[in-house]
């Protein structure tokens, strides 16, 4: 199996250009490399490009015009940006649901119920597989390789957002909030500060800082 | 230089050297799959694991700099063991498909399984498959057999300079394609076929034909293009089935145009293999004796002035001497190799070579290019010429073009105008990149047929050499002025006079009525309308092209592939071919046609054997002496050809506007005729 289809096989829109947001950021992206090296740029304008799409479509992905355009703009060969556009997964080189649910079913997060997550996912929006958007388009779930947050497993991250701590329940509440339109503060879901203790601090109690 | 050494053997390579060549060096083979000696190193593979003295794990030598002093291990039980397992690991997704590959007998993870390869295989998992690319009508693909060597990517980047291959998804998924279903836009395609390690890219045309067990091998010359590529001819039976490069660094390092390569299917299609005469305006199959009579008998009473002969394009030197001996005897000065109207200077042979040579394009800083699409006239040479634009690294080798190109000529190429009034600018320095050519030490000046086939191309040569001389091009020690020639024949045609003699007519002169009685020696490359009704066509040659419909009689000669000729290649190297195969039918070598026609008429001419005629043709010019070898030669001294004329400021035009369609082998060739399709005349094609 492969985790990009061919190319051909996905319809494409028929056209792309940045729009004036877009155009601002890359003003920026593009200020940080020498003229001669801005192939450089292609990652940061691969995300502008699928920042856009979201943005202008509600399906956040990287169309293969798009990479045609950032391959123009960086003066490299399209094949160039194809290359990287494929390797890192972050890209979706396919139409997605608004909403990107990312699982990680990395070792931390699957000890602490992952599958958990990823069922209760599967129960609120009715997709049966990973790689799978559900009926209604909102949604898409993948499967992810270690996100760097095990101190707050499980994780699932919407887009750019981690929600930590999560469990059956609270997954199905958060998919249901997104789909009210809502967007709930990221973080843990339940009582503790970023990666602090459930319920407060349970150390240093008397230490100056909390006096002061 | 640094001394190594490699199982005990001491050897000095130069600084920078990889462990790989030190390994070489000390005669010892090192199995490898993705390194290429003329590519970037990618150090993918790990077959070329070594040991060395010192180093905790296995190293891989490809990528592997050497030290002063640096010990290195090719056959211990480490290496082997290591290797054995990289093979191990390369196998798991290959196809057990050896029976049905048209890689098998010149595979290298064959063979260097042989080698490293188990008995069996261990893995018991699912292998994984790759759907198959479309690369156009050249190159086949099945993608299941890629061991991820990126050869192909790096050759189509590095080399041919078309990168549109590319390695897409990662890990298990990694697939070689070039994403899009588009054919590869690259007349070195073919290229492919030879540097992939593997049965992932084959000949589309040459699909389960043979297999390398079964050929026989013939050292020949490639005459689609005036580079004179060496190249092998691989014959089974009677038949040309494939033709494949042979390593020349002075010449074509190791590539092949696309034209020379797939162009051999040509060669079993049109074939005249008969002689023919016209009768009553119906053209037919006569004998050899017939043939001869009826020419013999249309001659009587003709005087020699209205006797005319043209030399075609992909001509031996011998046969078009044995007809300038034979247009003489019949005292006729009208005699041409010149089909295409293009005019020389021939006052010395630095006017119309290719002088700096193409090993010399490497040491240019700077290069003008006047009249001429390198890629397409010649794309071996367009190949080193991408070469020295890598190599000389970011603006360091400056190139003008005067005449736009229809293709990305494949390095950084400023158009400078589209006619030659751009070189009166260069001269007088008015234009910028005079200024470049005047600052570069080894400049070059490529002037090509788009130019010299125009009615000022006397004037633009005289102008391009005073460039030349004025900016330094022609020196001692650097000769920077060259005559791309398209014309596999030409040079050898120039170098023993086939231009009119005192008072004879040119090829243009020959038409209309200009001669009573016209010889065609291979001559197709111009409308034969042009000849005048009331012409006596006499139309030797290889295949039943435009000419050969034209003519009064027929006379059935031999392709490039079944005669051993000589051939001297734009730079001016001459170069000798062998026969692969027997002419068809009644076809015979096209000098002794001419010889045995000579007998016929009562002039006979003086050889009976090839060592005579080829004795013959040193006599007449002494570099045919030289085989393979060219001779330096001092042009400071030179004053430059004569110019005649004033150039015109009209735009350059290509030489020809189809690379797949030029001569009358590729025309009759399908692989040609399907490439001129798809690449040329694309309608809206599907891809497959």
């Amino acid at each position: 199996m492969s985790a990009h289809s061919p190319i051909d096989q996905i319809e494409q829109p028929d056209g792309f250009a940045f729009d004036a947001e877009s155009e601002e950021q890359i003003a920026a992206i593009l200020a940080k490399y020498p003229p001669e090296r801005k192939a450089s740029g292609t990652l940061p304008l691969l995300y502008v490009v699928q920042k856009q799409m979201g943005r202008q479509t509600g399906s956040a992905w990287v169309p293969r015009v798009a990479m045609d355009e950032v391959a123009r703009r960086l003066e490299v060969a399209p094949i160039r940006v194809y290359e990287v556009a494929t390797f890192y997964l972050m890209f979706n080189t396919k139409p997605i649901g608004r909403y990107h649910l990312q699982v990680c079913t990395t070792t931390s997060c699957w000890l602490r119920g992952s599958d958990e997550v990823v069922a209760a996912c599967k129960k609120a929006t009715g997709i049966s597989g990973f790689g799978q958007s559900s009926a209604d388009g909102l949604f898409t779930l993948t499967e992810v390789e270690c996100l760097g947050g095990c101190a707050n497993a499980p994780i699932l991250q919407v887009d750019d957002d981690f929600y930590e701590d999560l469990d059956g329940p609270r997954t199905i509440e958060l998919i249901e909030a997104l789909r009210r339109g809502e967007r709930p503060v990221p973080g843990p879901t339940i009582d503790r500060l970023n990666s602090a203790p459930e319920g407060g601090r349970r150390t240093l109690a008397d230490s100056p800082a909390k006096q002061g | 230089m640094v001394k190594v050494t490699v199982d005990g053997i001491v050897v000095d390579v130069p600084n920078g050297s990889s462990a790989l060549q030190a390994c070489e060096a000390a005669g010892k083979e090192i199995p490898r799959f993705c390194f290429h000696e003329r590519l970037s190193v990618a150090g993918n593979c790990r077959m070329c694991l070594v040991q060395v003295v010192r180093a905790p794990k296995p190293v891989a030598s490809c990528g592997f700099p050497v030290g002063e002093g640096m010990e290195i291990l090719t056959d211990t039980e480490i290496v082997r063991k290591a290797r054995r397992a990289v093979m191990e690991f390369l196998l798991i997704n290959h196809p057990l498909d050896c029976p049905i590959c048209d890689q098998g007998g010149e595979c290298d993870l064959q063979d260097q399984a042989f080698g490293y390869g188990a008995d069996h295989s261990r893995y018991h998992e699912a292998k994984r498959a790759v759907t198959d690319k479309y690369l156009g009508p050249l190159v086949k693909t099945v993608m299941t057999r890629c061991i991820q060597c990126t050869r192909c990517i790096r050759f189509a980047t590095e080399i041919a300079g078309v990168p549109e291959l590319g390695a897409v998804s990662r890990g298990e998924n990694m697939e070689v394609t070039n994403y899009v279903e588009k054919a590869l836009t690259s007349e070195l395609s073919g290229n492919l076929i030879d540097i992939c390690p593997v049965g992932a890219l084959t000949s589309k045309p040459y699909a389960f034909t043979a297999r390398p067990w079964e050929l026989k091998r013939t050292d020949s010359i490639d005459v689609s293009d005036a580079v004179g590529t060496n190249i092998s001819l691989h014959v089974r039976g009677t038949a040309v089935l494939r033709s494949v490069p042979r390593v020349n660094d002075a010449v074509n390092e190791e590539w092949l145009a696309d034209k020379g390569r797939f162009s051999v299917d040509g060669l079993k299609h049109r074939r005249l293999d008969r002689p023919w005469v016209r009768v009553h305006g119906k053209l037919h199959p006569v004998s050899w004796q017939d043939a001869f009579v009826a020419i013999g008998r249309r001659l009587e009473g003709v005087a020699g002035e209205r006797i005319g002969a043209i030399a075609g394009d992909l001509c031996d030197a011998e046969s078009m001497l044995a007809l300038k001996d034979l247009m003489t005897a019949l005292g006729s000065p009208n005699i041409d190799c010149r089909q295409d109207g293009a005019e020389y200077d021939l006052s010395h042979r630095a006017y119309y070579t290719f002088g700096t040579t193409i090993a010399g394009i490497e040491e240019a800083d700077a290069l003008l290019v006047v009249g001429s699409i390198p890629r397409q006239e010649a794309p071996v040479l367009n190949a080193r010429i991408r070469k020295r634009f890598l190599s000389a690294g970011r603006g360091g080798f400056p190139v003008g073009l005067v005449g736009a190109p229809t293709a990305d000529p494949t390095y950084k190429a400023d158009v400078l105008g589209e006619g030659p009034e751009v070189l009166a600018a260069l001269r007088d320095g008015t234009h910028p990149f005079a200024e470049v050519l005047k600052t570069a030490k080894k400049p070059m000046i490529i002037v090509g047929h788009g130019a010299l086939t125009r009615s000022d191309a006397r004037a633009i040569l005289a102008a391009a050499w005073a460039l030349a001389a004025e900016t330094g091009a022609v020196g001692a020690g650097w000769n920077g002025f060259n005559v791309l020639h398209r014309a596999a024949s030409r040079v050898a045609g120039l170098d023993l006079g086939l231009v009119p003699g005192k008072g004879g007519r040119s090829a243009a002169g020959m038409m209309s009525g200009g001669v009573e009685v016209l010889w065609l020696l291979g001559a197709d490359e111009f409308h034969t309308a042009q000849i005048g009704p009331e012409t006596f066509v006499i139309y030797q040659g290889h295949h039943g092209d435009a000419a050969a419909a034209r003519a009064d009689v027929i006379l059935p000669g031999a392709s490039y592939a079944e005669k051993s000729g000589t051939y001297v290649n734009t730079e001016g190297r001459v170069q000798r071919s062998f026969q692969a195969v027997m002419p068809p039918g009644d076809a015979r070598e096209d000098w002794r046609i001419l010889r045995a026609f000579s007998e016929v008429v009562g002039h006979t001419l003086p050889y009976d054997t090839m060592e005579a005629l080829r004795e013959r043709l040193a006599t007449v010019n002494p570099v045919f002496r030289v085989i393979g070898g060219l001779d330096e030669v001092d042009v400071s001294a030179l004053p430059g050809p004569v110019g005649v004329g004033a150039v015109s400021p009209v735009p350059f035009r290509p030489v020809f506007d189809d690379y797949y369609q030029t001569d009358p082998i590729c025309r009759a060739s399908p692989t040609m005729g399907e490439c001129s399709r798809i690449y040329v005349h694309p309608r809206t094609v599907a891809a497959e």
